[in-house]
């Protein structure tokens, strides 16, 4: 479907912006590739200060009084305070406080006088690191090796990359931007202090935030030096510390974010407010790609409190004084909306196209060695086959969609929570007409994202700067969670056909292929050492807009893959465990982990009659998980897990006490998708509505026991927020089949286990 | 029309619609917005406070039917010299939190049980404990109430929450 689901989206930045087919491992993420140019000089980490125009003055959005900025990401003041500016932003993942104790560790800086803030929503601080930690996953480490530091800067500025997501944080700002600014700038108090004292550096030492001279006990305190030492040249490529020297780093350190968190203190986005601000609330149309062709705005202006009835191109938006004033008053409501032409659209017409597309055999990308047909076509081998289907499933995250604007004098002011304030000024400067030097974003901590918070699959930042523009004073608004479940940027409804063949008990080669909206070649790594293999992505467009639900692509090509290989030990005659393990590098880190974490949930144990065991492994974001669920069913066919084991390699663990909250929580946010959750579409809209009809896994069915393990390899950090989602889905089909003997192949399985 | 009743020991007056949900109330004509809005229709406890004690869902809950009442919300959980109540700093100690929007009422409604069965069981934990945490951060839940009550979690592993200041 060619045409524009959204008339409200820019279709330049709604549609994937695509670079050429990766077929190397790794990475490649469309959302990192939007936008358009928009240049601040360059640097080697972080964005170095220098005395031209554009950058005092965004040195100036930083520094007060007293205080010296050594680069974008930090500042030291006069009292010995350090100031950490996150170019990522707050939603849950921890990465603040891990990102903190990067820096404070490789500076030597007392951890009680670390801050961490947002970095200001300002160009000049768009993030040069995370591109430099992107680019050898997205075109190779060669060609990214060819690449001067000063070109990859540009490249940052131009996405404009300040992104939270593809789990980035610690392993690319982290450990290219926060340790190597740390450990410069540790390098510049110490030359400052050796000039003062007279003395070498070499009899100098650094320690919570202070510069010592033993041999004459003196002592110069950090925001003594601050001013001599940010007016020097920091190396480029100072010497880190090693693992053993550490002290924050790899430490539980408790998150600084969690007090405000459990006192209601902590300020959302749906939590802002503003002298003489008014609620808002909307109705888009039902179905993704309709339009309002009329609505009568009289029912809801005689609703108490109401103030005024916007219509958008293809929603209506009620203003009142307060939240409830405006719900009603859209309630009152009874707008006419157009299809779009997509009356045809429905979940089983959706399957039923992508199974006419993966038989048409016509791939628009393909990934893979070796000659599949070839061995497929050989004598002897035995030959599996299955088909695999995931449903649209929605991120819920618990905060609804809320955004503030105040348009006042030619400018417009946002406040509001998402994954990434640069791309958001873009697009509210295209929506309102208006020059992004005109538009402010101020970014605001999250309830939730987990992909669903990228602004350019973000409708409410047009919607907000559309509103905001007609009225006089700020307006928040709100989405209903009704709106929100139903106008979703779902992971994409997917299917997959996939044939294995098999000789003496071992894969000779296997094909993968999937038709959805995007492609996933490059992106989730293949582990498995096959002989031959192939996979193959058909493109299929719905008139939904797809979004990156909580470690994208690795989910359902996960559950794909993984499940399949379950199927294929049993062609086999093998244990599955056993099974992976041989078509897995000896020695490897997967066997490693896979190895590890068989051992800890007792796998091969006896155990009761109607419990079973799964297992899968999946890489993604550069960080190794596997994991075992253990599971009954219930009488009314519902899975019930029992238990969870995950053991993860993603290098170096910043901070374990977080690492392992969030593997846990992408663990149970896995069986949550598994068990029960489905968005379908009926004649182009969504059926589903509220957590009612969209069931999200509680207290009681999460496992309580997750025992969560890590193989401290210190290979290179990978991300941690994400990694932890892919195995649990076909870990826990796994378990059902194996419990019940029943292969669950379309999820949800809540629906196929009763069906 | 004027609807009057006490928040966190203090008596208020508020002037609205009577149908408006008491969440609405809290959060714009009070400015409580620990108390969150996450679904409206009393489906996953974001929104949840005490109402004479009870554990209640405000978003579903008039504020005519609260004349007169007490209403309990995060804010008031914490004493007037700053001191956290027991559940919260079990929350803190067992970094319970990650975006941290549903904990506000995942609190209210663990000090709710608590109150009601002093040191519940695994049972009644998963049988009380109904609100929605997309973060998934139910185990820490569980050793936090736990933690609370001052009994050890049994079937969840506590994580070993070790201050660390830093110095060398």
């Amino acid at each position: 479907m060619a045409d524009n689901p959204n008339p409200n989206i820019d279709e330049r930045q709604a549609a994937p912006v695509e670079v050429a087919p990766v077929k190397k491992k790794g990475v490649k993420r469309r959302i990192f590739l939007a936008g358009s140019a928009l240049l601040v000089g360059g640097g080697i980490f972080g964005v170095w200060w220098t005395d031209n125009a554009s950058k005092s003055k965004a040195r100036s959005l930083v520094e007060g009084e007293g205080e010296h900025a050594f680069n974008t990401w930090m500042k030291i003041a006069e009292d010995d305070t350090v100031t950490l500016y996150s170019p990522h932003i707050d939603f849950g993942q921890g990465s603040h406080t891990a990102l903190g104790q990067m820096l404070a560790d490789e500076l030597d800086a007392d951890w009680t006088k670390l801050t961490i803030e947002q970095a200001p929503a300002d160009f000049a601080f768009a993030n040069a690191d995370l591109a430099k930690g992107f680019l050898p996953e997205m075109a190779g480490e060669t060609l990214a090796g060819l690449m001067p530091d000063a070109v990859i800067g540009m490249m940052a500025r131009s996405m404009p990359i300040m992104i939270t997501g593809g789990s980035s944080a610690i392993r690319f700002t982290g450990e290219v931007g926060m340790r190597k600014t740390g450990a410069a700038v540790r390098a510049a108090l110490i030359a400052e202090a050796a000039d003062r004292l007279g003395v070498p550096e070499s009899e100098l030492t650094t320690a919570d935030s202070k510069v010592t001279h033993a041999k004459s006990g003196k002592v110069l305190r950090y925001g003594e030096l601050a001013a001599g030492a940010a007016g020097r040249s920091l190396a480029s490529d100072p010497v880190l510390k090693t693992r053993e020297q550490w002290k924050l780093i790899g430490k539980p350190v408790p998150r600084r974010d969690i007090p405000a968190k459990v006192d209601g203190s902590a300020v959302y986005g749906i939590d802002f407010t503003r002298p003489d601000m008014r609620v808002a609330t909307i109705a888009a149309a039902p179905v993704r790609g309709g339009t309002l062709e009329s609505v009568d705005e009289a029912p809801a202006m005689a609703v108490a409190g109401v103030e005024k009835v916007i219509k958008l191109s293809d929603a209506v938006v009620v203003i009142g004084k307060g939240y409830w004033a405006a719900t009603k008053g859209l309630a009152a409501l009874s707008p006419k909306f157009t299809d779009g032409g997509h009356s045809a659209m429905s979940t089983p017409a959706i399957y039923a196209a992508q199974a006419k597309l993966r038989a048409g055999g016509k791939p628009d990308n393909e990934g893979g060695e070796g000659d599949v047909d070839a061995a497929f076509a050989a004598d002897g081998v035995k030959l599996v086959e299955a088909e695999y289907r995931v449903p649209f499933i929605h991120h819920a995250m618990m905060e609804p969609f809320a955004l503030t604007g105040h348009f006042k004098d030619g400018k417009l002011t946002i406040w509001g929570g998402l994954q990434d304030p640069l791309s958001t000024r873009k697009r509210a400067a295209k929506a309102a007409g208006l020059d992004v030097e005109n538009v402010t974003f101020n970014p605001m901590i999250m309830g939730g994202g987990f992909g669903r918070r990228f602004p350019d699959v973000v409708e409410i930042i047009d919607q907000i700067a559309l509103v905001a523009k007609q009225v006089p004073y700020p307006v928040k608004l709100v989405w209903s969670r009704e709106e929100e479940v139903r106008h979703g940027t779902y992971r994409p409804q997917s299917s997959a056909g996939l044939k294995a063949s098999l000789k003496d008990g071992a894969i000779t080669a296997l094909r993968i292929d999937y038709a959805q909206s995007g492609n996933a070649e490059g992106e989730v790594p293949f582990i498995y050492a096959i002989p031959a293999t192939s996979r193959r992505h058909f493109a299929y467009q719905s008139n939904q807009i797809d979004g990156p639900w909580r470690s994208v692509n690795a989910t359902q090509l996960g559950f794909y893959t993984e499940s399949f290989m379950d199927e294929l030990a049993a062609a086999a005659g093998e244990d599955p465990y056993k099974f992976r393990r041989k078509h897995l590098p000896d020695g490897s880190r997967h066997q490693k982990v896979l190895d590890e974490v068989a051992k800890r949930s007792g796998w091969g144990t006896p155990l009761t009659a109607g419990t079973g065991r799964g297992i899968a492994i999946v890489e993604s974001f550069g960080t190794i998980v596997a994991e075992v669920i253990e599971a009954t069913v219930n009488a009314d066919g519902s899975p019930k897990v029992l238990k969870a084991w995950a053991v993860v390699d993603c290098g170096t663990t910043v901070n374990p006490l977080n690492a392992e909250a969030q593997i846990a929580g992408g663990l149970i946010m896995s069986l949550s998708a598994a068990i029960g959750e489905a968005i379908t579409l009926e004649k182009g809209a969504v059926v589903q509505s509220n957590f009612g009809d969209y069931p999200i896994l509680k207290l009681a069915d999460a496992p309580p026991m997750i025992d969560v393990h890590f193989i401290e390899s210190g290979a290179k950090t990978g991300g941690i927020g994400e990694p932890g989602t892919p195995p649990a889905t076909p870990a826990l089909a796994n378990a059902v089949a194996a419990a019940t003997g029943k292969r669950i192949r379309t999820l949800p399985l809540l629906t196929q286990a009763k069906a | 029309m004027a609807i009057g009743f006490s928040v966190n020991g203090k008596d208020v007056s508020v002037a609205a619609e009577p149908d408006t949900p008491l969440l609405w109330v809290l959060r714009e004509d009070l400015a409580l917005t620990g108390t969150k809005f996450g679904c409206g229709i009393a489906a996953c406890g974001a929104c949840s406070v005490h109402v004479n004690g009870e554990l209640t869902r405000s978003c579903s809950v008039p504020v005519s039917e609260i004349a007169g009442k007490a209403v309990t919300t995060i804010e008031g959980l914490t004493a007037e010299d700053g001191t956290l109540h027991a559940v919260q700093q079990a929350w803190i100690a067992a970094q319970v939190p990650q975006c941290g929007y549903c904990q506000s009422g995942q609190i209210m409604a663990a000090v709710a049980l608590i109150e009601r069965t002093g040191t519940p069981s695994d049972a009644q934990i998963d049988e009380a404990m109904t609100n929605i945490c997309r973060c998934g951060t139910y185990p820490r839940i569980r050793s936090a109430i736990l933690a609370a009550t001052g009994k050890a979690a049994q079937s969840a592993p506590a994580p070993a929450a070790a201050p660390v200041t830093g110095e060398a």
